[in-house]
């Protein structure tokens, strides 16, 4: 089991977390919904995978790169 | 005519280039100016150039920019006797519009009424049939889940259709759907985004035209059922449904069509016996030419120093004269065109990866110089900081020329020269779609964009 970092593309404001710690994401799932000039951008999981950590929450800025959470992949 | 009410300093309820345009014309005008601004946008232009400037909130618009009892503060505490919208934010928001004139400031722009009448898509298809202009084929609304509705209405439309929002606008709250196996899951998500983005979660369906152009007429009405139109743009090159690059006239589009365009445009100002500047939309079948009404936009538009531009009127000037009452009624045929005007959005948005916005720092920002054939619009200056809080617009460029390949090609120049680093923008991506064969053949659609992506980009590239 590989713990996976999942990074943002883009620099944005964290509109809404919607999964939570414990979850099990298929590849691809909406962790959180990032806000960034009037466009609503989902950071997703990379690949499928346990949601163990969530490393922002609503109404943070990130910048792009930015560790947002890990998965045990 | 409306009574004189003098108006001597007014207050922008916006950011950025539109605040800065509005300010400009406000100097010309002897008027006082008034800047409001967010936590995000302290060093901003717009605030440096006003007389007074007051903070409003934290960056997120829903803190500052759109909080109406927050602008009716600042518009007290300094004096303004008048606000203009600009556009976006609350420029299309009735209720916006009856607090400014119920607590005694002048508001620039039309009738609260009207504002919320042709904010309502589905109200304002209603106003358009009434004087016989045609309507893309749609449904009803459906205000809240109702499935076998949707599904019934979308096999009378027939597919492609879009879902569309009742209360959105620019892009915002639409979505094409293919099939009938996508459509509950669209139809949900926009109104969700819809319940959320305009506290309405109603949508409706409405055919989609696969080649079709965005050709909209700017109107100016009276308040007293006078109403002329200043031709018209287009505005066909578009991603995600937003505008990119705009011109007037619209190529290619035979002359009568312009005129009958018009003359439902002026229509329904007449209708609705509009007060100041607005946008009426149309789209245009690309083969057959039939136009059919879109929308209409109550407010300045983003593009309007295209008009501008080819009929050497001041639309903003306009708009103050005719709050202040002080603006005599103008015959259509005092109103002429010349020349050609092409309008670049310049984006913080990196097209490589589908437009995705790119906010950051602009280490070197240094716009062309502007003769008077160009004419550039921005809020931002070199090391200002592009934040992630509204939308992506850095600068609009307009060139002006006798003949539309003479003005495309100013373009490309103007653009060229355009330095600007530290974040990603469409700059170079601006200049592929300005030199692409199809473009300077005037041969433009709404798919254009997404169709030309793959070889726009390699053009990008080289």
């Amino acid at each position: 089991m590989a713990t996976v970092d999942v990074k943002t593309e883009i620099t944005g404001n964290v509109w809404k977390v919607v999964a939570s710690v414990g979850d099990v994401l298929e590849e691809e799932a909406p962790i959180l919904i990032l806000e960034s000039m009037k466009m609503e951008i989902p950071v997703s999981a990379p690949e499928k995978g346990v949601l163990m950590e969530i490393l922002a929450k609503e109404g943070d800025v990130v910048t792009e790169g930015t560790v947002v959470a890990r998965l045990k992949a | 005519m409306a009574a004189v009410r003098s108006i001597s300093k007014v207050l922008v309820a916006n950011r950025g280039e539109i605040a800065r345009r509005i300010f400009r014309t406000c100097r010309t005008l002897g008027l006082g100016t008034v800047a409001v601004y967010s936590e995000a946008d302290t060093g901003l232009l717009h605030v440096a150039e006003a007389d007074q400037a007051r903070l409003i909130g934290p960056p997120r618009p829903q803190e500052s920019y759109l909080v109406i009892e927050r602008i009716l503060e600042a518009a007290h505490e300094t004096g303004a006797d008048a606000v203009h919208p600009g556009y976006g934010f609350l420029s299309e928001n009735a209720r916006f519009a009856e607090a400014i004139e119920s607590s005694g400031l002048t508001w620039i722009g039309p009738t609260p009424e009207t504002i919320g009448a042709m904010g309502d898509k589905q109200r304002a298809r209603e106003i358009a049939v009434a004087v016989r202009v045609a309507v893309v084929p749609g449904s009803r609304r459906f205000e809240h889940d109702d499935p076998s509705g949707l599904d019934g209405a979308a096999e009378v439309l027939g597919f492609p259709l879009l879902v569309k929002a009742s209360a959105g606008g620019g892009g915002i709250g639409m979505r094409r759907v293919d099939d009938m196996r996508s459509l509950r899951d669209v139809a949900r998500a926009t109104q969700s985004m819809a319940a959320k983005a305009f506290g309405d979660d109603s949508i409706f369906l409405e055919r989609f035209i696969p080649k079709a152009r965005h050709v909209e007429i700017q109107v100016f009405g009276f308040g007293d059922g006078n109403a002329v139109h200043l031709f018209e743009r287009d505005c066909s090159l578009q991603r995600r449904f937003q505008k990119v690059i705009e011109e007037s006239p619209a190529p290619g589009i035979p002359e009568d069509i312009h005129k009958r365009m018009a003359e439902a445009a002026v229509n329904i100002c007449r209708a609705t016996r509009y007060r100041g500047a607005g946008t009426v939309e149309f789209v245009v079948d690309a083969h057959t030419f039939e136009f059919y009404f879109l929308e209409m936009n109550t407010r300045i538009q983003v593009e309007h120093p295209v008009t501008e531009m080819i009929t050497g009127r001041d639309l903003v000037a306009m708009q103050i004269e005719l709050a202040a009452g002080t603006l005599t009624s103008l015959e259509q045929d005092a109103i002429n065109a010349r020349g050609h005007a092409i309008e670049c959005r310049l984006y913080a948005e990196n097209p490589a990866k589908m437009f995705m916005p790119s906010p950051g720092k602009l280490e070197r920002y240094r716009p062309p110089a502007e003769p008077g054939d160009l004419r550039v619009e921005t809020g931002y200056r070199e090391h200002d900081m592009v934040t992630p809080f509204y939308d992506p617009l850095l600068a609009k460029v307009i060139a002006w020329a006798p003949t539309r390949d003479a003005a495309r090609q100013r373009m490309v120049s103007a653009l060229a020269k355009f330095e600007v680093s530290g974040i990603r923008t469409n700059r170079e991506f601006l200049i592929a779609c300005l030199r692409d064969e199809a473009f300077a053949a005037g041969n433009v659609s709404t798919g254009f964009i997404d169709q030309r992506r793959e070889q726009l980009l390699a053009a990008v590239d080289q």
